[in-house]
C-alpha cells in the first residue's frame, strides 16, 4: 500500500515544531547539561573580576543567574571551544548537515519529486539523524583479505584531515581556530594530504572496483591540485600575504573576484573535480565501478568518510568566500544591541534584573558571521547545482580540461594580477 | 591432459597488464546479465557479455498451456512493452484460428501497442540516464512516463501486464470519454519530451560523451543482425510498421526515423525521436477510429488448431523486430512457441562495440543498443 503525502496543515506544522522542540528541549535537560557541568570541571578555568574560578565557584556562580554569562564568556575564549565548537568543527559539521539537507531538498525540487518528508515531521528535517543513526547501527564488513589497519584507519585520517581544513578558515575577525601565517600554504599542504588517503583506503581494501576508483581519484586530484594552486596565486600576488585573515581584510572595499574572475571560475572548478562532485564524480561513477573506492565500506565507516566529504565542501566553498568574495565583509544589517539592556538590565513591571556580561558577542562579530554565512551558502548552491544539470564526464575529457584548458587560464589570470600590481592599480600602494 | 578442450573452457594466457572486472550480475550498471571485461589500463580489450540470469523457459511454458492462457504469461519478458510482445503472438493465432479482427479492435491495438512502446521507452531513458549520472534524467522520465501508464490502466485496467489483446480482437473495450482524455495526455507527453532536449540530448557534456563511441557503421549492423533503434541509428531505414504493415499500419502515415552516424549518441536519440513519432500515431489513429462498434470476435471456449501448422507474425516492439513463430496441431495447445525478440539480436553487437573504448564508455555504449535483459533470456 503506497502512502500518499497529507496535505500541508498550519495546525500541524506549529505542532510539528512545537513537538520537536520538546524533545530537543528534554535531550537538551536530560544529557546537555550534565555534559556542561563535566565539562565545567575539566577545562582550565579563566580568571574573573579578579578571581581565579575554580570548578565550585563556577558551580556557585551558576547558581546566580547573574553571574551565567561572564563564566560563558570566558569559556568561549578558550580553545577547546574554538576547536569543538565555535569557527572549528562543530559549526562546520552544522553547516555540512545543512547542505546534506539543502542537496536533498533541492535536487528533488529540481526533479520533480518530494525529497526527505515524513522524518522529523517537518519537510523532513531529521532524515540526515535516521541516516546516521543507521550507519551507526549496521555492521562494519572488512573484505577478507584487507589490509585491515589502513583500511580502518583511512576514513578516520580523511575526516580528521578535511578537519584540519576547516581549522584555517576564519569565520569572522579573530574567530579562528589557527591563525597561521602561511595558510594559505597549509591549506595546499592539507589538499595534498587528499589523495593519498583515497588511494590507501582503495588499495588496502583489495577489491578491483575501489581499486580503479582509486586510481582514477588519484589522476584527478593530483592534475587538478596545479590549477587549484596556480589559480590562487592571483590573489597572492595582489594582496601580498598568505595570511586567510588578512587576505581577507585586504577586501573590506572590493572582493577580489571583480579584478580575477578567470581565477574564481578556475578555483570553482578544481573546486568541483576536488570534490568529486557531478561532472566530475569519475571516482565514484557507479555504472561504471559500482561506488569506485567507496565500495567496500560499510557502516559508519562509510559514514566517516560522508562526513569529511561534507566538511571539505565546507572548506572549500570557505575559501572560495575568503580569497575570492571577501569572507566576512559586507554591509553592516546586524542591528545594535540595545544600549538600555546592558545599562539598565531588563525592567518589566515589578522585575528589575540587571545582567553583567552583555552583549556576548560585539555587532561586528554577529555580522561578520552572518555574512560569512550568507556567502558560504550561496557558494555550496552553486557547487550542488551542477549535480542536477550535467551528466558525468570522461577521464580522458577530464585530464584534457585540468592540464591544457585550466592551467592555461591560469597562467592568463596570473598576467592580469601582475599587471594590475605593476600598473600600480592595485596591491601595496596601489591607487585603490 | 592432452584432450582438446572447447574453446570456452581453454585455459587463456593471462597478461600481467590485463585485468579481468566481473561487471554485474551484481552491479548498478549491468541489469541482469554479467559482462566479463577484460581492460587494460582504462581501455576495454575484450568483453564477453553473459545473459540468462533471468531464463524462465516461457517457450517451453506455452506448450503446456492452450491459446487463450498462453496471453498472461507470454507478455512476461517485458512488462513494460507487455502489448507489443503479445502482437505478434496474437497475430500468429488469429491466422491459426483463421479469425477476422473488427476495424475498432485493430485502432485500439494500435493506440495500445504505441502508448506502451512510449512507455518503455521512457523507462530505457531513465536508467540511460543515470547511467551516464545524470540523476535528473532518470527521474523526469520515471515520473512523465505515469501519464502514459495512466491511460493505460484506463484502457486495460492493470498499469504494466496489461494482457490486453486477445485473438480476435482486444479484451475490452475502450472507457467512456476515453478519446479526449487521451489525445490530452498525449499532447502533453509529447510537450514534456521536447523538454528532454535542453537537459540531455543538447548537453555538451553528454554529447561529447557519447558521439563517436561505438561507432556501428551500415555493414557491420547489418552483418550482426541488429534491429529496431540500433539499426536505424546506424542509417538503415527498417521499420516493420512501414515495410511489413500489420493491423492499420498501412491506412496511417509512419515516419521511421533514421541517422547516419551509428555512434551511441545516435543510438539514444532515435528512440527518443520514435516516441514523438509514437505520439504522432496515436493522434491519427484517435482521428480515424471508427466510434462504435465491436471490438472482440466471439471464441469457442477452447481454440483448437485445425491440423498440422505453422505460422511466423513480427512487429515492431519497442527494442526492434519482435518475431513469434508458432506451430499448432490439432490440439488446443501450440504445439511450439518461438520469441525471436530483438534485445538478444542487439546484443551480439556489444562485443564488437566495446573493443578498444574506455571502460567509462561501456555503459553509455551499452545501454545504448537498446536491450532489456530479461526480454532477452525469456
Amino acid at each position: 500500500m503506497s502512502v500518499i503525502a497529507p496535505n500541508f496543515k498550519f495546525s500541524e506544522f506549529v505542532k510539528s515544531i512545537l513537538d520537536n522542540a520538546f524533545w530537543i528541549l528534554l535531550i537538551f535537560t536530560l544529557i546537555g547539561i550534565p555534559a556542561v557541568m563535566l565539562v565545567l570541571f575539566y577545562i582550565e578555568m579563566p580568571v574573573i573580576n579578579g578571581e581565579l574560578l575554580t570548578p565550585f565557584l563556577a558551580l556557585t556562580w551558576l547558581a546566580d543567574p547573574s553571574r551565567t554569562l561572564p563564566i560563558l564568556k570566558a569559556f568561549m575564549t578558550t580553545d577547546l571551544f574554538k576547536i569543538a565548537a565555535f569557527p572549528g568543527f562543530g559549526f562546520a559539521a552544522l553547516l555540512a548537515a545543512g547542505t546534506i539537507f539543502i542537496e536533498r531538498k533541492m535536487l528533488a525540487k529540481l526533479q520533480l519529486r518530494v525529497g526527505p518528508f515524513y522524518c522529523g515531521k517537518i519537510e523532513g528535517i531529521l532524515q540526515l539523524m535516521g541516516d546516521g543513526l543507521k550507519l551507526i547501527s549496521k555492521e562494519i564488513i572488512i573484505p577478507a583479505k584487507a589490509d585491515k589497519p589502513i583500511f580502518w584507519a583511512a576514513p578516520v585520517i580523511f575526516v580528521a584531515t578535511a578537519a584540519a581544513f576547516v581549522a584555517l578558515i576564519p569565520v569572522a575577525p579573530g574567530w579562528v581556530v589557527a591563525d597561521v601565517d602561511v595558510g594559505l600554504l597549509a591549506v595546499f599542504a592539507i589538499i595534498g594530504f587528499f589523495p593519498i588517503i583515497t588511494i590507501l583506503s582503495a588499495w588496502s581494501s583489495n577489491s578491483k572496483f575501489p581499486f580503479i576508483g582509486g586510481i582514477r581519484a588519484l589522476h584527478q586530484m593530483v592534475s587538478f591540485e596545479i590549477p587549484l594552486i596556480l589559480s590562487l596565486l592571483g590573489v597572492v600576488i595582489l594582496t601580498g600575504t598568505l595570511n586567510l585573515s588578512e587576505i581577507v581584510a585586504s577586501q573590506t572595499h572590493f572582493p577580489w573576484i571583480i579584478f580575477l574572475p578567470i581565477g574564481a571560475i578556475i578555483f570553482f572548478i578544481t573546486i568541483l573535480a576536488e570534490l568529486e562532485r557531478i561532472p566530475f564524480d569519475l571516482p565514484e561513477a557507479e555504472s561504471e565501478i559500482v561506488a569506485g573506492w567507496l565500495t567496500e565500506f560499510s557502516g559508519m565507516i562509510y559514514g566517516l568518510v560522508q562526513l569529511g566529504t561534507y566538511l571539505k565542501l565546507y572548506a572549500f566553498a570557505a575559501l572560495f568566500v575568503v580569497l575570492f568574495l571577501g569572507g566576512w565583509t559586507g554591509p553592516m544589517i546586524w542591528p545594535p544591541f540595545p544600549e538600555e539592556i546592558i545599562k539598565d538590565g531588563i525592567v518589566m513591571g515589578p522585575i528589575h534584573a540587571k545582567i553583567p556580561g552583555l552583549p556576548i558577542f560585539s555587532q561586528e562579530m554577529l555580522n561578520g558571521v552572518l555574512w560569512f554565512v550568507l556567502k558560504t551558502v550561496g557558494v555550496i548552491f552553486f557547487i550542488l547545482l551542477p549535480r542536477g544539470v550535467f551528466p558525468r564526464i570522461r577521464i580522458d575529457m577530464l585530464l584534457s580540461l585540468g592540464w591544457y584548458k585550466l592551467i592555461g587560464l591560469a597562467f592568463v589570470n596570473i598576467f592580469i594580477a601582475l599587471g594590475l600590481l605593476y600598473a600600480g592599480v592595485l596591491g601595496p600602494g596601489g591607487i585603490l | 591432459m592432452n584432450k582438446e578442450l572447447p574453446p570456452g573452457l581453454a585455459l587463456q594466457k593471462v597478461d600481467e597488464r590485463i585485468m579481468t572486472l566481473n561487471v554485474g550480475p551484481q552491479h548498478p550498471g549491468s541489469g541482469h546479465m554479467r559482462i566479463i571485461v577484460q581492460i587494460d589500463g582504462d581501455f576495454i580489450v575484450a568483453c564477453d557479455p553473459d545473459p540468462g540470469y533471468v531464463h524462465r523457459g516461457e517457450e517451453k511454458m506455452a506448450e503446456y498451456r492452450n491459446y487463450i492462457t498462453n496471453i498472461p504469461h507470454l507478455e512476461r519478458p517485458v512488462i513494460h512493452d507487455s502489448c507489443n510482445i503479445l502482437y505478434p503472438y496474437v497475430l500468429g493465432v488469429e491466422e491459426i484460428l483463421g479469425l477476422e479482427v473488427p476495424e475498432r479492435a485493430k485502432y485500439i491495438r494500435v493506440i495500445a501497442s504505441e502508448l506502451n512502446r512510449c512507455v518503455y521507452t521512457m523507462y530505457w531513458l531513465a536508467i540511460y540516464g543515470i547511467f551516464l549520472g545524470h540523476s535528473t534524467m532518470f527521474m523526469w522520465p520515471a515520473g512523465d512516463r505515469e501519464l502514459l501508464i495512466d491511460l493505460l490502466e484506463k484502457m486495460t485496467g492493470a498499469r504494466v501486464t496489461h494482457a490486453h489483446f486477445v485473438p480476435g480482437g482486444v479484451r475490452n473495450d475502450l472507457p467512456p470519454n476515453f478519446e479526449d482524455v487521451c489525445l490530452r495526455q498525449v499532447n502533453y507527453f509529447e510537450k514534456r519530451i521536447k523538454e528532454y532536449a535542453a537537459v540531455f540530448y543538447d548537453n555538451p557534456i553528454l554529447i561529447a560523451r557519447t558521439e563517436n563511441t561505438g561507432v556501428l557503421s551500415r555493414e557491420d549492423a547489418i552483418r550482426l543482425g541488429t534491429t529496431g533503434s540500433v539499426l536505424r541509428a546506424s542509417g538503415v531505414d527498417y521499420d516493420l510498421r512501414k515495410k511489413e504493415p500489420y493491423d492499420v499500419y498501412e491506412e496511417l502515415d509512419v515516419h521511421s526515423n533514421v541517422m547516419k552516424e551509428g555512434d551511441s549518441y545516435a543510438r539514444s536519440k532515435i528512440p527518443w525521436l520514435d516516441m514523438m513519432e509514437s505520439c504522432n500515431i496515436i493522434r491519427q489513429a484517435l482521428q480515424k477510429m471508427p466510434k462504435s462498434g465491436s471490438v472482440r470476435v466471439k471464441l469457442k471456449p477452447n481454440p483448437k488448431g485445425k491440423g498440422f501448422d505453422s505460422v511466423y507474425k513480427r512487429v515492431e516492439s519497442g527494442r526492434g523486430s519482435l518475431g513469434c513463430y508458432i506451430v499448432s496441431d490439432a490440439k488446443p495447445e501450440p504445439y511450439r512457441v518461438k520469441l525471436s525478440v530483438g534485445s538478444f539480436r542487439n546484443l551480439i553487437a556489444l562485443p564488437y562495440l566495446l573493443k578498444g573504448e574506455k571502460l567509462g564508455n561501456m555503459p553509455a555504449v551499452y545501454w545504448s543498443l537498446n536491450y532489456w535483459p530479461v526480454e532477452a533470456d525469456r
